[in-house]
């Protein structure tokens, strides 16, 4: 039994068992792709070696990185995690940073790239934005082949501070990617998280805000695209927890092939969080018969006074748009890439500009 | 402008086209010439609309019987990007909103698309931006409305002229209008209106579809045809248009019940 011999493996290394199917957080989401990679330790190059830290940015010492990291996993109930349990046992790159009060910070471009031996990297990114401060970061997470990426990253954002965040994930079909997004924010802070995956065999990503008293502006944008047999798997959860907190998002997919898709939006209004405003959207493109979309908002409302709206919409490329395209001479499969290449414009177009050379959809839009 | 010996540019001749099963046309006769304009009138669910849609390609109309011929060629075999690339225009009644597609981006595609057709070369961005510029005046429209997104929150009267914009870059042989005057103030049916008639020429040919003859007062049409259940029921010039509009169309039922008895 090679496989479960593997499977073994990855639990050893995160010193617990894989998460089961039976568990309703993984039910749609075969780690397979995973497994079928034999766990293997990073060799390759430092990964911070090339790190250029911009104008308003301080690296945390590890004797600081010590006190603080794990406090946002912690704090959005997400420590014992399988996916942040492998990463705490995998040895992680570890990088703590801080942008001072009531600075502007220079954007920040992070690349982590798993190359294509069949190797583990892990990183552990942990970001502190004291009160009023401000910070744009370009993250690119990647694999040219065989790979895993195992991604946590923390954020907490001080009084009135506000991060824009872009995070590009760009993989290969045997390649894996799981990924902790965790945010605390206080009043009057400002987050705008953009996540746009596609090309993983298996790509899991789980953006966890808190607001930690309400009064705080979270807007996530998701964007993820699966071909072939991958998987793609978003699950986000939003907690306020004080009142007139602010939610919008918006989770968007393309499923081709025999691609499968997940979406799992949680949002949780406690007694305490009245007035909170937030609307959730998830809209998905089926390319293809073969493809599965399995989308679910998790709504938990407890306070009266508040205004929550969700939608999901499922679809196939409008027959009365191709035809309007093809009305004026444009063919047919290109008609079929404006269409697609609009449909992802609308997250893609939220990208952090240093994000913009990334580009990673250009393949899939080329050829849908 | 009726000239005998003009060219055909356009034949239909027993046009029978269904959707989903349910016919619509029953048998359609159109002859049209280059120079001319004509215009179909008729009630709502005469066929009109459907006549535009089967001859632009509408994939949910199937083609039961008939003949079109564009410019000696079979129309009916072309795929709609292929007609309209040899010069066919249709003018959408309900222009389609595509979000996250420039205008700009989709006007050049489409015309690069025409010229590539006729010999010439594509059109580079700022090739196209300066045409795309000098052809907004035909419509008087305002620049901003090619960043953004195709007709995205456009207002009916925009929706138009992005319509005639996009048939002054396509500079097409024959161009379909359905029902162009709908939904329009009589400002913006001017500015349409006068787009279609310095768009007009000795060379190309228009068919309005129209349910009233408040656009042909402001475009004079050579021939006029009143269409009704799925047939065209009667052709004259321009004065059957004003006839209509003092009378109505109930002398249409009178003529579709002798009809049904003989």
């Amino acid at each position: 039994m090679v496989a479960s011999t593997l499977a073994r493996t990855w639990e050893e290394l995160a010193g617990a068992p894989l998460p089961s199917r039976r568990l309703e957080d993984w039910r749609f989401t075969d780690l397979a792709a995973l497994t079928a990679i034999e766990p293997r330790p990073w060799s390759g190059a430092d990964p911070l070696a090339s790190l250029q830290l911009p104008a308003g940015v301080s690296r945390l010492t590890d004797v600081e990185l010590d006190v603080v990291a794990g406090q946002t996993l912690a704090r959005t109930g997400c420590d014992g995690h399988w996916p942040v349990r492998l990463n705490a046992h995998a040895s992680p790159v570890r990088l703590g940073l801080r942008v001072a009060a009531h600075s502007a910070a220079q954007p920040l471009v992070l690349q982590f790239d798993a190359g294509d031996q069949g190797e583990l990297l892990a990183v552990h990114l942990v970001l502190q934005l004291e009160p009023g401060a401000s910070l744009q970061v370009a993250q690119r997470v990647s694999s040219t082949g065989v790979g895993v990426v195992s991604l946590v990253c923390e954020a907490t954002l001080a009084a009135d501070a506000r991060l824009d965040w872009g995070l590009v994930a760009q993989g290969q079909t045997d390649a894996a990617l799981l990924g902790h997004l965790a945010v605390v924010q206080a009043p009057g802070s400002a987050l705008n998280l953009t996540a746009v995956s596609a090309g993983w065999g298996l790509s899991r990503l789980e953006p966890r805000v808190f607001q930690a008293a309400g009064a705080a502006h979270t807007r996530l944008r998701g964007l993820q695209w699966v071909d072939d047999h991958q998987l793609a798997d978003t699950h986000s959860l939003v907690r306020f927890e004080g009142p007139d907190g602010q939610l919008d998002q918006l989770h968007k997919t393309v499923a081709a092939g025999a691609g499968r898709s997940v979406f799992n939006g949680a949002v949780q209004v406690p007694q305490a969080a009245q007035r909170t405003d937030a609307a959730q959207l998830s809209r998905s493109l089926l390319l293809s018969d073969r493809a599965r979309v399995d989308t679910k908002p998790e709504l938990e409302i407890v306070a009266d006074d508040v205004k929550c709206a969700h939608g999901a919409t499922l679809s196939r490329l409008q027959q009365e748009e191709l035809f309007y395209l093809q009305s004026r001479g444009i063919a047919a499969d290109q008609a079929a890439r404006l269409l697609l290449a609009g449909y992802c414009q609308d997250v893609l177009r939220e990208l952090p500009a240093a994000a913009a050379g990334w580009q990673p959809l250009a393949k899939q839009l080329l050829e849908p | 402008m009726i000239r005998p010996d003009a060219p055909v540019l356009l034949e239909v001749r027993d046009l029978r086209a269904s959707v989903e099963d349910q016919p619509i046309l029953h048998g359609v006769n159109l002859t049209i010439r280059a120079g001319e304009i004509h215009a179909v009138m008729g009630r709502n669910g005469s066929g009109k609309s459907t006549l535009s849609k089967v001859l632009a390609g509408h994939p949910a109309y199937t083609v039961t019987g008939g003949t079109v011929t564009y410019q000696g060629q079979n129309l009916l075999e072309l795929d709609p990007e292929q007609r309209a690339r040899i010069g066919l225009f249709l003018g959408f009644q309900y222009p389609v909103e595509i979000p996250g597609v420039s205008n700009l981006e989709f006007l050049r595609v489409a015309t690069n698309a025409r010229r590539q057709q006729g010999g010439a070369a594509e059109l580079d961005t700022f090739a196209f931006e300066d045409l795309v510029r000098e052809r907004l005046a035909v419509v008087q429209m305002d620049p901003a409305f090619l960043e953004r997104s195709v007709n995205e929150g456009f207002s009916g009267g925009e929706k138009k002229r992005n319509e005639i914009l996009q048939m002054a870059l396509l500079e097409p042989v024959v161009a379909i209008l359905d029902e162009t005057d709908s939904g329009l103030d009589i400002d913006a049916l001017r500015i349409v209106a006068g787009g279609v008639n310095q768009l007009a020429s000795p060379e190309n040919a228009t068919l309005l579809i129209t349910h009233y003859q408040r656009l042909l007062d402001l475009i004079t049409p050579d021939h006029v045809h009143v269409m009704a259940a799925g047939r065209i029921l009667r052709s004259g010039g321009p004065e059957l248009a004003h006839e209509l509009e003092r009378t109505g169309y109930d002398w249409v039922d009178q003529e579709l019940a002798l009809a049904e008895v003989g």
